[in-house]
């Protein structure tokens, strides 16, 4: 058995559930500067995934692909201290403004070039924009089937993989026959923690921007050992057409953005007090709301 | 003429929920531009469903007939969408946010080379100006939902790759129906022209639908808790108010990502949206998202402990306080009173 090649598809957000008052700002938008970056939640549920059929079968080799600006290198190594091969960053200015159509361009045009694959996993969604169309966005770019919503692998083999899904109402166990790409809901199993002997292995895994800034030691580090090279791909490596990427590779624009300004309507202000909550009852009874 | 398409979802031997009122929303929309509203029915065995959905003010109906179509699977589905979009080039389509609709209008949308915004909130028609090129827009479709990053509700258009496509979830448009005796046609379709052996390599193995226990979106009475609420054991309390109000228990994104509520619970703009006589928001500081989702409630309670929260703009009543407290008080005097 040669185990599968996998690849993640994982994207570094801000933490929009710590949104706290000290993130926003007086007009009432957030400072994305304050907010901490993290490991999109449900890119950790794929990586689950794929870190289980790498459990099942040896000799899976499983590469990381994330798409964003040099410090996601952050969660590509935060993959490889739980279990993650190997990790591709990227990244280019030209990307910039890029809505889901043209990042799944980018996105698809590098595993293209990554080539030989069995499996491409993705979270459903991401936490900044909840769309989940990036997933199947790749899938055709990729001309494969897609499965979205993963839950649980059920079991996989050289012809096809059995997935069962999670929808709305329900769930479906489907078979699909690879390559395919999955998309895994957070229902799916949390990811497993960091392993402390991959934690060693990678501790100084860097991209050659980041290596700029590094010590000698950690950089002939590098040199001599070739795994711990997080490669960066641009533009021109994943050999996308500029005219695709970008503002120019996105058909959604934003026409204008409104700050929205709520006007404080006649509300009775309460306290927890025993008076009060008897007298709010009472009325609401009265005015049949409740009762 | 560049129509209005609503792509169908079904839903047992129905049409679902959120497609009826996509078709409302769609029928209005098209009237503005002047133009058909068109319907996508793709699965197997209508047993004239379709004439339920003329009502809606549709002019055509397109039907895609197969065993092999039913249950859904993408890429049949996603084929017949792309050619059926390539033949007749609408301006705008529209999909349910639902689980179908968020696994095909990408597919679509990726394949089509258009701009797809999901979970809308409000769509309108309206024009656009582009100064650097002195270029004026016509009747563009305004795709409104809020945007992250604060307090902000974004407009988004796809001016120049069309169609202009969007999601919306269920209960966010209104369900009307147009003309009893309105009549259209049936485009029956020739399903082995439309799709290819490529689209039925997915086998569903199994499958097991169950209607959801949780109806929000008819409760009367909400009882909504947020990340202040601080514990799925403390949900109980919100549970027990709901039970003796004969209310339901809804929550805030922030809630269910703690893990304190199910995800069917959420509301908001990428959860449920809800109409109901009474919301008692507990521990919700009211960010626009979950606003989406519940402002058009008849009456609001907060119980918060910031009496700035921004859910305070928005409700009838702000209780100042903590909830643990409250929320017993509630209970206790709603046994006094009620007897
Ligand atoms: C793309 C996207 C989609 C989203 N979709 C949704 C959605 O569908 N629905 C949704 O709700 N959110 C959604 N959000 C998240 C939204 O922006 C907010 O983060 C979320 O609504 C905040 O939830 P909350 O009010 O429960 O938590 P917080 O903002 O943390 O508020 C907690 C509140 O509890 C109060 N509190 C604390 N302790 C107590 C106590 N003991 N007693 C009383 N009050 C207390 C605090 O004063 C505070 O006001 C989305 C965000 C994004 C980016």
């Amino acid at each position: 058995m040669k185990g599968f090649k996998i690849v993640v598809l994982a994207k570094q957000v801000p933490d929009t559930r710590n949104v706290g008052k000290d993130a926003m700002k007086e007009d009432g938008t957030v400072n994305r500067a304050v907010l901490p970056a993290i490991f999109n939640p449900e890119d950790l549920n794929a990586l689950e995934l794929a870190l289980r059929i790498k459990d099942q079968n040896p000799g899976t080799e499983i590469t990381i692909l994330t798409m964003g600006p040099p410090r996601a290198a952050e969660i590509i190594r935060e993959a490889m201290y739980r279990g993650a091969d190997k990790g591709i960053l990227i990244t280019d200015k030209r990307f910039a403004g890029s809505d889901t159509l043209a990042t799944s361009y980018a996105i698809s045009q590098a595993v293209k070039k990554i080539n030989d694959y069995d499996v491409v996993i993705a979270g459903r969604q991401a936490i900044d924009g909840d769309t989940a169309q990036v997933g199947p966005q790749v899938a055709e770019k990729l001309a494969i089937p897609q499965i979205t919503y993963a839950e649980e692998l059920v079991s996989i083999n050289d012809q096809k993989i059995v997935i069962k899904r999670r929808l709305e109402n329900g769930i479906e166990v489907v078979s699909c026959p690879m390559p395919v790409l999955i998309t895994v809901h957070s229902s799916a199993p949390e990811c497993r923690p960091r392993n402390a002997k991959h934690l060693m292995k990678f501790k100084y895994a860097k991209t050659a921007l980041e290596l700029e800034e590094a010590s000698p030691i950690e950089a002939s580090l590098v040199s001599e050992r070739k795994y711990l090279n997080i490669q960066i791909w641009t533009v021109d490596d994943i050999q996308a057409d500029v005219e695709w990427l970008g503002l120019s590779g996105s058909p959604t624009k934003v026409k204008n953005i409104e700050n929205v300004i709520l006007q404080a309507k006649e509300s009775k202000v309460l306290t927890a007090s025993d008076g009060d909550m008897n007298t709010l009852v009472k009325e609401l009874i009265e005015n049949h709301t409740i009762g | 003429m560049r129509n209005v398409f609503v792509y169908c979802e079904l839903d047992d031997n129905s049409v679902a929920d959120v497609s009826l009122e996509l078709l409302t929303k769609g029928k209005s929309l098209a009237q503005r531009l002047n133009c058909k509203l068109e319907a996508i029915l793709i699965g197997h065995n209508f047993n004239g469903i379709e004439k339920q959905v003329f009502k809606y003010g549709v002019d055509v109906i397109h039907i895609a007939d197969d065993k092999r179509l039913s249950p859904y699977t993408t890429l049949p589905h996603a084929s017949i969408v792309c050619k059926l979009l390539e033949e007749n080039e609408p301006q705008v389509v529209l999909f349910g946010a639902s689980s179908v609709g968020r696994d095909l209008a990408p597919r679509v949308a990726s394949a089509r080379k258009c701009g797809l915004t999901a979970d809308c909130t409000s769509l309108e028609i309206g024009d656009h100006f582009v100064k650097k090129d002195n270029k004026e827009y016509k009747d563009l479709l305004y795709q409104i939902r809020p945007a992250f990053g604060g307090n902000i509700i974004a407009t988004i258009i796809n001016p120049d790759m069309h169609p202009q496509m969007a999601t919306v979830r269920e209960g966010v448009m209104k369900m009307e129906v147009f003309d009893e005796n309105y009549k259209g046609v049936i485009n029956r379709l020739d399903v082995s022209k439309y799709t290819n052996d490529f689209d039925f390599v997915i086998e569903i193995i199994e499958r097991h639908i169950e209607k959801s226990k949780v109806n929000l979106k008819g409760a009367s009475i909400i009882v909504a808790g947020g990340y202040g609420v601080g514990s799925k054991e403390n949900f109980k309390l919100l549970y027990k108010l709901a039970e003796v109000l004969g209310g339901e228990v809804g929550g805030s994104r922030a809630a269910v990502d703690a893990g304190y509520l199910e995800h069917e619970r959420q509301i908001g703009q990428t959860g449920v949206t809800v109409r109901p006589k009474l919301y008692i928001a507990c521990g919700i500081s009211g960010a626009v998202q979950h606003r989406v989702g519940m402002d058009k409630a008849a009456m609001v309670i907060s119980i918060n402990n910031d009496p700035h929260a921004p859910i305070s703009n928005i409700a009838d009543y702000n209780i100042v306080g903590d909830l643990a407290v409250v929320i017993p008080k509630l209970i206790k005097y709603y046994k006094e009173n009620s007897k």
